[in-house]
């Protein structure tokens, strides 16, 4: 698999707290990298280093052969390439789900207006929200909300999709709807980076697993080697601690 | 009786008429008894100040206490040449309106223009921008609306020949887009961070960013606190009657020096000063609740 995405030596540091030290690592181009570790781990920001909504100190970052750390790049063309799926959605709430996932392709990327509208209908179809596209995000549950948020973000039609901590603020009970829409992205051949506590998600989709603590990458591996059989004292801790 | 409750605790970033908001049964109360009582004073006083009612309670008055001075003004009365001043003024005022209208609405629209302009200035990244914008705050917010008027209006109207709406216009906006540009940072910045982020991340730039999704919902949150502004510049709008203007104010102090008597038309003003403030403080609480109903 090429390197989709390639992070080489990233650090970060807010003030005094050093949230990244000397990172390095890829996700290949189709393939889903599950990044767990504890809060404050700096996977976050590891993630959201990588449409550079987060500005490294020191380090570089490429997708494909775009230079997202440069400052020579247009970092807002490599954006629309890059899907991202927050937390707590971000939906719009002045638009319609529709006008939502209708906003971006218009607006950045000069699509007709029909043309915009006939994607967002597909898209929220596949997304199993047909019937809300003339919904106000306000009167969406929480977990489809998540989906609007995923439609919206493939409305670019993004190489890779970012998701941060996708689930963390879903009722239990509506985990499993947004996690089923990531499943069928990645056995789609979706490029994902997805930093998430659901080892669930992990073990079914990730085809690697990286743990991260206090700012360092600490062992990476296939979700059976990382869960199953993990190799540094760390790991274990962690994983003995949520499994 | 109505129960007297003790306010709310509720600090207003305004000094217009306290908004009678449902639920709040103290201020209701009393805006209504403002309200009824301003529109019945204004409404009495020209009636009872009319001939026959002045003819019938100064005889009434004449034949329990009979006095000179009371026969003199029954005289007065009955020669025809009592004129009910007070019908006069109503007569006059919609002139001054018209003024004082035309300004507070050219204000308030130039004024949002500037606040907006400063608002974005504060939160500009670019530090000459940011910098003229947040001094333009701070100077402006320092000087006495008065002397910004007078300033504007004698210092430089003399020096660049303004003419007195112009300059009455450019120094209200100049001094309330200062106060609004205040209201438009706070706007902006109470959108969550999130908004912006998610906006950036779909390939929006900055500026799309804020126009298509910052500032509608900045609109949202301070549409109640624009209200309050355009209630405070109407009654501060008084101030331009130093200038050659003839609003509301002037109007009234001409027609009391004209006649040499400064009771009447005085009393007039102020009462439709109240009631236009009461009325529109009603129309924010009203505008304030609906947009508290569908918070989207």
């Amino acid at each position: 698999m090429p390197d989709r995405v390639r992070i080489e030596g990233a650090s970060k540091s807010f003030g005094e707290l050093q949230a990244l030290k000397n990172v390095s690592m890829s996700v290949g181009a189709g393939e889903t990298v599950v990044v767990i570790g504890p809060s404050g781990s700096g996977k976050s920001t590891l993630l959201r280093a990588v449409n550079r909504l987060e500005v490294l100190t020191s380090g570089d970052i490429w997708i494909d052969e775009d230079h997202v750390t440069s400052h020579a790049s247009d970092i807002r063309r490599i954006r629309e390439e890059v899907g991202m799926v927050f937390q707590n959605f971000n939906l719009f709430p002045h638009l319609t789900v529709l006008q939502n996932l209708m906003l971006a392709p218009t607006c950045v990327k000069k699509r007709s207006k029909a043309d915009a509208e006939k994607q967002a209908v597909g898209l929220l179809a596949r997304v199993g929200l047909s019937e809300k596209k003339d919904a106000w995000p306000e009167q969406l549950s929480g977990g489809q909300k998540q989906r609007v948020a995923i439609a919206r973000a493939l409305a670019m039609e993004p190489k890779v999709m970012l998701f941060d901590e996708p689930t963390s603020a879903l009722d239990p009970e509506m985990v499993k709807e947004v996690l089923d829409v990531m499943l069928d992205l990645a056995r789609e051949g979706m490029t994902l980076m997805v930093v998430t506590h659901e080892m669930g998600f992990a073990k079914a989709a990730a085809h690697r697993v990286i743990f991260m603590d206090q700012g360092e990458i600490i062992e990476t591996g296939s979700p059976a080697d990382l869960f199953e059989r993990p190799q540094n004292e760390r790991t274990k801790k962690f994983l003995a601690h949520i499994l | 009786m109505a129960e007297v409750r003790p306010l709310p605790v509720r600090i207003q970033v305004t000094d217009g008429a306290l908004i009678p908001g449902k639920g709040d049964k103290t201020v209701r109360a009393s805006w209504k008894i403002a309200l009824f009582g301003a529109l019945g004073l204004l409404v009495f006083l020209p009636l009872y100040n009319m001939a026959p009612v002045q003819e019938f309670v100064l005889s009434l008055w004449a034949g329990l206490f009979p006095s000179p001075d009371l026969t003199a003004r029954l005289a007065f009365l009955r020669s025809g040449k009592y004129q009910n001043i007070w019908v006069d003024i109503l007569l006059y005022l919609p002139d001054g309106l018209a003024v004082t209208f035309s300004v507070t609405l050219s204000s308030i629209l130039l004024a949002t223009v500037f606040g907006l302009a400063a608002g974005l200035g504060q939160i500009s990244r670019v530090v000459l921008l940011n910098r003229i914008a947040t001094v333009y705050v701070e100077v402006i917010r320092g000087i006495p609306l008065l002397v910004q008027i007078f300033y504007i209006y004698f210092a430089l109207g003399n020096l660049f020949h303004l003419d007195g709406f112009f300059a009455a216009v450019l120094s209200m906006a100049f001094c309330y887009g200062a106060y609004m540009g205040e209201i438009f940072r706070a706007g902006i910045q109470a959108v969550p961070v999130g908004q912006m982020e998610a906006a950036l991340a779909l390939g929006l730039s900055r500026s799309q960013a804020i126009r298509r999704i910052i500032l509608p919902q900045t609109v949202k949150i301070i549409l109640p606190a624009i209200g309050n502004e355009f209630i405070a510049l109407l009654k501060d709008s008084s101030m331009v009657s130093v200038m050659a203007l003839v609003d509301l104010l002037r109007l009234a102090k001409n027609y009391g020096s004209n006649h040499g008597d400064y009771f009447p038309p005085l009393t007039v003003v102020a009462l439709v000063y109240l009631v236009m403030t009461l009325i529109l403080s009603w129309l924010v609480a009203l505008m304030e609740e609906r947009l508290n109903q569908n918070a989207r």
